[in-house]
């Protein structure tokens, strides 16, 4: 939890916000505010033994972002056995964190290679400077610092009914970060981030999928905002 | 954080809106004012072709040269992976396999020293006959899957695919590297045709090394591309069709009766591309009759006119998904605790003067939390077997049975859960299709699942029986030797090895090596043989090992990522006896796609009898006396001709179906006794 509280002054961004000021985190589904038109990335080569395609800044950003995404699942995830989730949600849980653990060491990796900076395996935080002010962002569909604390307050059936609620959003929120690198010129030429993004994809889908319908045996789950 | 400031460099205000610009909204994202692609580098090397090269185009001032340095970062450039060295012109001994009933005790999987070409080897009932390194401009790219057409083996890679020529396993012959750089390029073949699935974002339709970096762009190709490749020395592409997911796998099927035409399933577990880029592509719902999610591509290949080879149908075998894991404890247990929940809800609530809420509608932005779950969208890869009229699709979160006695219009007729099961992968049916087993490829075959900490039912087998056309579980399979962190490990593709009267299946586990095991009884799956590699680096997961590994007209053939080409034998054991593998090497096929299964048929032999007697010696379904004094008929019956031969084989089996009442193991014993009597059929010829 240390990990959290550092980022006081933090941007939080979320869902498919795009906003220059801080703002809280608007609930799930918010309407789009109007995005800027985004500039075509720069592209950088790649170093011998690593691929033979370039990479882009859009894929430093997707991978420095997804650090931080992750770095939250997996301590949503690893309250599960303390937190008295039900046995399909924990078995879920364990999955996440193993899961998740690995590809943050991947991603970790993916940046070292390339000699770009490499976040931290355990802050929630994305680091950035606008405006000559450092900043420390939530990614889409991170939690933010109070339903964070409500999800770690919660035990048992609450647990398991914030969690879901949560991680369903929050894998929404990697899938976003997948479609906006699809998006982006230049981006996963590079043979590892698209599979990557596409595991991403993939692998998130089909959790959300399971999740939903975890949601959906879960008692008193309907309405689908986090409290 | 030492990374704080360097981040500065790329994450301006604009750099954020890319990041966070979520939903849709790219306008002017790749537009058309970008500059040209690279030209595509030109093939090099006398074996390598490549489709005729668009003219040179504006070079792009957007990709640096090759070799441009990123500025160095503070935050510090970790120790690059090596690029692959040079494999030796001579590759070394493979290691002598350990042959035994038992399996060896450590283990001498764990602890192989690492190494591209000399990495530590252990072997237990197999032995590798052979490893040819990808040579030239494959060296270093990625190799998939395998296709087998007469004695060629064709290979694909992430630049393109390899055809060898394995009549002499031992020392396989590169006939022809073509270049077409795409993921996953896994490759089937047909006729004089050669099907690939392209399904990354640099794939390009003039098959250039460019990339496409526009996400937009004319020159993307994603989708099966066909080739002909009726000169070996010189593949056509003929045609390529789009699909609006791309292809990540394909199956291709052949409807009995249908002799003009094979059909072809596509799978594709990407995105949906812009509708800019392919018009039609919708990126909806499930209620969405449009979406190009929820359903499954199918392709009419016209064998005589590839070149319009289209779209025909778009079954949508999702609807109606999806199912909750079927176990009967579990499921009694999760309803207690749910019921235990509600209660305790309510209560609490009650404490604290509310009224538990009703529940509310699920929602219907289809995205948000409450949205319903919807099932699967997509399948990883469907294995098709044709003579029984199924498919098993392993379609992400679930398994799907599927009727496909109409090729073109599949039909889903099952589906099973599993809660062990992350992401449904590929599937294999026993060659009588009453059994099926499905992998779960958990963490995409990037990751090292197959540590001691690594759960063994987690990215591992799950066997099925079909009943009545239901998906019932039995048990769960994984290679059971704890690899390294630095070792991509998880189940992968495998196919049946013929031997008569067992389910015996090679399979592999990436860098956790081949495995062969016996799923016979779908309670108790048992390995009885392998192959294993230490990993590439001892220090770092660099991505390698088996992505394939099929029995092929005798030999197991393996698609190794980096090492390239690796052919291995059975070695006969306690747990295989030579007439088995014998009578596995009499069923010979033509041409052989894993995920198009077909039936084996084992012609009338001795070594087949034999093996059916081996067998029963090993289930003890009969007496040893009886043993012994049928392997001496059918010895005297081998040595003698044309009528005696008959009789004594005829008699023999007549001998056999008579002890077939008391035996522990009647099948066997009438599969023996069929196979005297069809060999005594067949001994009209001088040598059967």
């Amino acid at each position: 939890m240390k990990a959290l509280r550092r980022g006081a002054l933090g941007v939080c961004l979320s869902g498919a916000l795009v906003a220059a000021a801080c703002a809280s985190a608007p609930p799930a589904g918010h309407p789009a505010a109007a995005a800027p038109t985004p500039p075509q990335s720069t592209i950088h080569a790649t170093p011998p033994g690593l691929g033979q395609y370039p990479y882009s800044d859009a894929d430093v950003a997707f991978m420095s972002g997804m650090i931080p995404h992750h770095a939250q699942a997996v301590i949503m995830a690893g309250w599960a056995p303390s937190h008295g989730a039900r046995h399909d949600v924990a078995v879920l849980c364990e999955r996440i964190v193993v899961a998740q653990r690995d590809e943050i060491t991947l991603m970790q990796n993916w940046l070292r290679d390339r000699g770009e900076p490499v976040p931290d395996a355990t802050s929630t935080r994305m680091k950035m400077s606008m405006g000559g002010m450092e900043h420390a962002m939530l990614m889409p569909g991170m939690l933010t610092d109070e339903e964070m604390a409500a999800l770690d307050r919660a035990r048992g059936p609450e647990f398991d009914r914030l969690f879901l609620l949560g991680m369903i959003k929050h894998h929404q929120g990697a899938i976003d970060m997948v479609n906006t690198l699809f998006k982006s010129y230049g981006a996963a030429q590079d043979e590892m981030i698209f599979k990557f993004a596409n595991d991403v994809y993939a692998d998130q889908s089909t959790e959300i999928d399971r999740m939903r319908q975890m949601l959906a045996e879960t008692p008193n789950a309907g309405g689908g905002s986090l409290e | 954080m030492r990374g704080n400031v360097q981040m500065s460099r790329l994450i301006t205000g604009s750099v954020v809106a890319i990041l966070l610009a979520s939903g849709g909204l790219v306008a002017g994202c790749g537009g058309a004012s970008k500059t040209a692609p690279p030209p595509s580098t030109a093939p090099s090397g006398s074996a390598t072709t490549s489709p005729a090269q668009p003219a040179a185009s504006t070079p792009a001032t957007t990709v640096p040269a090759a070799g441009t340095a990123t500025p160095a970062a503070p935050g510090g450039r970790g120790p690059a992976p090596a690029p692959p060295p040079a494999p030796p012109s001579t590759m070394p001994a493979p290691v002598k396999p350990t042959i035994s009933e038992t399996a060896p005790n450590p283990d001498p999987r764990v602890g192989l020293k690492a190494g591209w070409w000399d990495a530590g080897q252990a072997a237990w009932n197999m032995r590798m006959i052979s490893t040819t390194p990808p040579a030239g401009k494959v060296l270093g790219a990625t190799h998939s899957d395998l296709a087998f057409m007469d004695h060629y083996a064709i290979q694909g890679n992430y630049n393109g695919f390899e055809i060898y020529d394995i009549s002499n396993p031992v020392k396989p012959a590169l006939v022809q590297t073509y270049l077409c750089p795409a993921s996953q390029n896994d490759v089937s073949v047909f006729g004089h045709l050669l099907f690939m699935s392209s399904e990354a974002t640099n794939s390009r339709s003039d098959c250039g090394f460019g990339g496409v970096p526009d996400p937009v762009s004319t020159q993307r190709v994603r989708g099966i591309r066909i080739f002909d490749i009726s000169d070996l020395h010189n593949p056509k592409l003929v045609k390529s069709v789009e699909t609006c997911r791309g292809s990540h796998t394909h199956t291709v099927v052949t409807q009995p009766g249908d002799n003009d035409n094979v059909y072809i399933y596509v799978s594709g577990t990407a995105g949906v591309r812009p509708s800019e880029e392919m018009p039609g592509c919708e990126n909806g719902g499930i209620d969405d009759p449009n979406t190009a999610r929820f359903r499954l591509e199918v392709i009419k290949v016209p064998l005589n006119a590839p070149q319009t080879a289209a779209i025909v149908s778009s079954p949508r075998i999702f609807n109606g998904l999806p199912v909750p894991p079927r176990s009967e404890e579990r499921d009694k247990q999760d309803q207690a605790e749910r019921a235990a929940a509600q209660a305790q809800r309510a209560r609490e609530m009650a404490a604290r003067g509310q009224t538990p809420p009703q529940a509310a509608a699920g929602g219907g932005r289809g995205r948000g939390p409450a949205g319903p779950p919807t099932g699967p969208n997509q399948c990883h890869d469907i294995t098709v077997y044709p003579a029984i009229g199924l498919a098993g699709g392993a379609c992400a979160g679930l398994g799907l049975l599927l009727d496909i006695h109409d090729a073109a219009h599949p039909v889903r007729v099952d589906a099973a859960a599993d809660p062990n099961m992350s992401f449904w992968h590929s599937a294999t049916f026993s060659n009588d299709g009453s059994k099926i087993l499905f992998t779960d490829e958990w963490g995409g075959g990037s990751a090292p699942r197959c540590r001691a900490t690594d759960k063994m039912e987690w990215g591992a087998d799950s066997i099925f029986t079909i009943e009545n056309n239901k998906l019932v579980f039995h048990s769960y399979y994984k290679m059971p030797a704890a690899q390294t962190p630095q070792e991509n490990c998880v189940a992968h593709n495998g196919s049946l090895i013929p031997i008569p009267g067992r389910e015996v299946m090679v399979q592999a586990w990436y860098q956790g090596g081949l495995s062969v095991f016996d799923w016979t009884d779908v309670a108790h799956p048992k390995e009885i043989a392998y192959f294993d590699r230490g990993p590439i680096d001892a220090n770092r997961l660099v991505g390698a090992g088996s992505w394939s590994a099929y029995w092929y007209n005798g030999v197991i053939v393996s698609s190794e990522i980096m090492r390239g080409l690796d052919i291995y034998e059975l070695v006969p054991s306690g747990l295989i006896t030579q007439n088995e593998l014998d009578a596995a090497k009499t069923v010979k096929f033509q041409y052989w796609n894993t995920q198009d299964q077909q039936k084996f048929v084992w012609p009338a032999s001795f070594a087949l009898s034999r093996a059916y007697l081996d067998q029963l010696e090993r289930s003890k379904g009969l007496s040893a006396d009886a043993i012994a004094s049928a392997r001496k008929s059918l010895d005297s019956a081998e040595k003698a001709s044309g009528s005696a031969r008959k009789t004594a084989l005829s008699e023999l089996a007549s001998t056999i179906d008579q002890s077939s009442t008391g035996s522990s193991d009647q099948t066997k014993v009438k599969l023996l006794s069929k196979s005297l009597t069809d060999l005594a059929t067949a001994s009209k010829s001088p040598n059967p």
